[in-house]
């Protein structure tokens, strides 16, 4: 049961400063957000996978994953996509700048149960976002896990989040970073190029120890899940980050239904095994 | 619970009596139909009606609510604060509220009045309502409330019933909020044994005079995959239009839409009905809508009545059969089929 004060403060949101803003490819923007109230920043804690509802004020609320870790508490940052009402007003503010939150919202990531096991993290476009939360989160306490493999599936090489955070990781030897790109047009990519399942040929993934954590478009689910169903990785084992209209966070607006379950309560990250038999699901 | 009488020429002087404690709410003639106006000297309500064409709902759970509200001068010493809308919670008493109205309130409490999650809005309009309920002597062609846990004279969620018995209305009491209401509007003298025979006689009249029967008992055993892919959802969805008439009328949809709404630098967050008939509904900005079809809108909508209710709160189906929407379906959707079609599969 939760406590009656935080019922309460459920739809209110809270002050933020906008402390840096890094962009990223062409339309995506990191903001790094510090809570005003020392007391709410502090209260303030999240699992990868989790969102928080960002208001900006004058124009309305929005869903977001957090894209930094619960090991690095302090500044929230968010990955934003220039899309909406919402996130189109966040790319006109400036360091300084004030916004506010409401959350963290909805089911995230498992930690517990990841702890001590081997990894796949495979991400598409900007899946990356939340992924990240889940990456740095591993690699912040790395001796609790396992092998450690990620997949990152861009449209082509200039659309790739994190570019250079992500490129420190390919000379590290404690995890194996596999990336790809749909398309290269201008012919400088010297890894994969093609759809993210095509990296799955340079990895052995052990079927008895592996669990997975996926974000993407809907499309990239369908084709990577066929492909970890091949080499026998359990449904229950595979956990998918869905996204969809989560306007009150709370599983009572109803937007983000799907089938018996509401996203923002019940997910945004969810067992394959638990909405495999739902076709609206992916 | 007591039973007391209201001579029907004395109504008004009990309706005044309330006025002068509470907002009252009454039944009023609009053109063609009923709603729930205030009382006034000009409105002192009208109980020869079927039913409301809007539910009461609106009173508990506003069609637009501002909920919170914020200045974007940034001269303003608490420029950038969002602050709750100060609202006032007057006692207000809802008379004639017809008892699946009031049933309605309870299923729609359990959703926004709960352990894990209380409402602050809904809660606290709930808490300053008291329900006077009029029993149905003449149930419509539609209602099929007494299949799915409710009846005439329900007393589920209500404070106070009444029974017309033709010159008088018996009040039973049925909360303590019900009896000082009672005390409050000054009826105090008892029913004898022979009006209290004649009202339950009247329901048990009433209740046989239900026409419309659904079956239940077997949505619950249902597997929710089976009725999902259930081959009869085209059918049933091929002449919705996606107006969201049954989502407005019903009793029991809560779906709410947030929207901030500027008035130069007045900020205000405020809370709408919405609908899951609607394709925007689902739609994200990136375009990515999971529920394009108005097949799949259309079921949505009876799978969380009948199917997905049930089995997250175990409190039988979100439907009180008012027969709102059958009435008013511009293309004949009826969802006593829907209930067949799916509990018979």
């Amino acid at each position: 049961m939760k406590r009656k004060e935080d019922i309460d403060l459920i739809f209110q949101p809270n002050l933020v400063r906008i402390e840096r803003i890094l962009p990223q490819m062409s339309d995506h923007r990191l903001f790094q957000l510090k809570f005003v109230d020392e007391d709410v920043a502090r209260a303030f804690f999240h699992a990868p996978g989790q969102f928080v509802e960002v208001t900006v004020l004058g124009v309305g609320e929005a869903p977001i994953s957090i894209s930094s870790p619960p090991t690095r508490p302090g500044i929230i940052e968010i990955c934003i996509r220039k899309a909406g009402s919402v996130t189109s007003a966040l790319f006109e503010l400036q360091k300084g700048d004030f916004i506010a939150l409401r959350g963290p919202f909805g089911r995230g990531f498992p930690m517990d149960i990841l702890k001590g096991q081997d990894l796949l993290l495979v991400a598409g476009g900007l899946g990356m976002a939340p992924l990240r939360s889940l990456l740095q989160a591993i690699l912040d306490d790395r001796a609790s896990y396992g092998d450690l493999v990620l997949m990152y599936g861009a449209r082509n090489p200039d659309d790739i989040l994190f570019k250079y955070e992500l490129l420190g990781l390919m000379n590290r030897t404690d995890i194996k970073y596999l990336l790809s790109v749909d398309v290269d047009e201008e012919g400088i990519w010297r890894q994969y190029i093609g759809v993210v399942t095509g990296l799955f040929e340079r990895v052995e993934l052990n079927p008895e120890t592996t669990f997975c954590g996926l974000c993407g478009p809907p499309i990239m689910y369908r084709f990577v899940v066929q492909e970890l169903l091949k080499r026998n990785i359990p449904t229950e084992r595979i956990f998918v980050s869905l996204e969809r209209m989560m306007q009150c966070g709370v599983g009572k607006c109803g937007h983000c239904a799907i089938g018996e379950y509401y996203c923002c309560t019940d997910g945004p990250v969810f067992k394959y095994s638990e909405i495999s038999h739902i076709k609206e699901a992916i | 619970m007591s039973d007391k009488i209201i001579k029907k020429e004395e109504l008004q002087d009990f309706l005044k009596a309330l006025k002068k404690a509470h907002e009252v709410f009454v039944p009023a003639k609009e053109k063609d139909f009923y709603r729930f106006n205030p009382l006034t000297d000009e409105n002192k309500g009208d109980l020869n009606f079927t039913n409301t064409r809007l539910s009461p709902k609106s009173l508990l759970f506003p069609q637009s609510e501002r909920i919170f509200e914020y200045t974007l001068d940034e001269e303003s010493s608490d420029a950038h604060i969002v602050k709750e809308s100060s609202k006032d919670y007057p006692s207000t008493v809802i008379i004639g509220i017809r008892p699946c109205d009031a049933k309605a309130m309870r299923l729609v409490d359990v959703n926004f009045n709960n352990p894990e999650f209380k409402d602050p809005w809904w809660v606290k309009h709930l808490e300053s309502m008291t329900f006077i309920g009029l029993g149905c002597n003449e149930p419509c062609s539609t209602c099929f409330c007494t299949s799915v846990g409710c009846g005439p004279f329900n007393e589920e969620g209500l404070d106070v019933l009444l029974f017309d018995l033709g010159e008088n209305f018996l009040a039973r009491a049925l909360t303590p909020k019900g009896e000082e209401l009672l005390k409050q509007g000054g009826v105090d003298k008892d029913a004898n044994s022979g009006l209290k025979k004649k009202a339950d006689e009247l329901k048990i009249e009433a209740e046989n005079k239900i026409s419309s029967h659904v079956p239940t008992d077997k949505l619950k055993e249902k597997k929710v995959d089976d009725l999902f892919n259930a081959p009869f959802w085209d059918d049933i969805a091929f002449a919705c239009i996606n107006c969201g008439t049954c989502t407005f009328l019903c009793p029991t949809c809560w779906c709410f839409d947030v929207q901030d709404e500027i008035t130069k630098k007045q900020g205000d967050r405020i809370r709408n009905w919405d609908s899951c008939m609607f394709p925007l509904f689902t739609l994200h900005a990136s375009g990515h809508n999971p529920r394009p079809e108005k097949v799949q809108r259309v079921r949505q909508r009876f799978m969380h009545k009948l199917k997905y209710y049930v089995d997250k709160y175990n409190n039988g189906v979100a439907c009180v059969g008012c027969g709102r929407c059958v009435k008013s379906c511009p293309v004949n959707i009826d969802i006593r089929e829907v209930f067949s079609l799916m509990n018979d599969l």
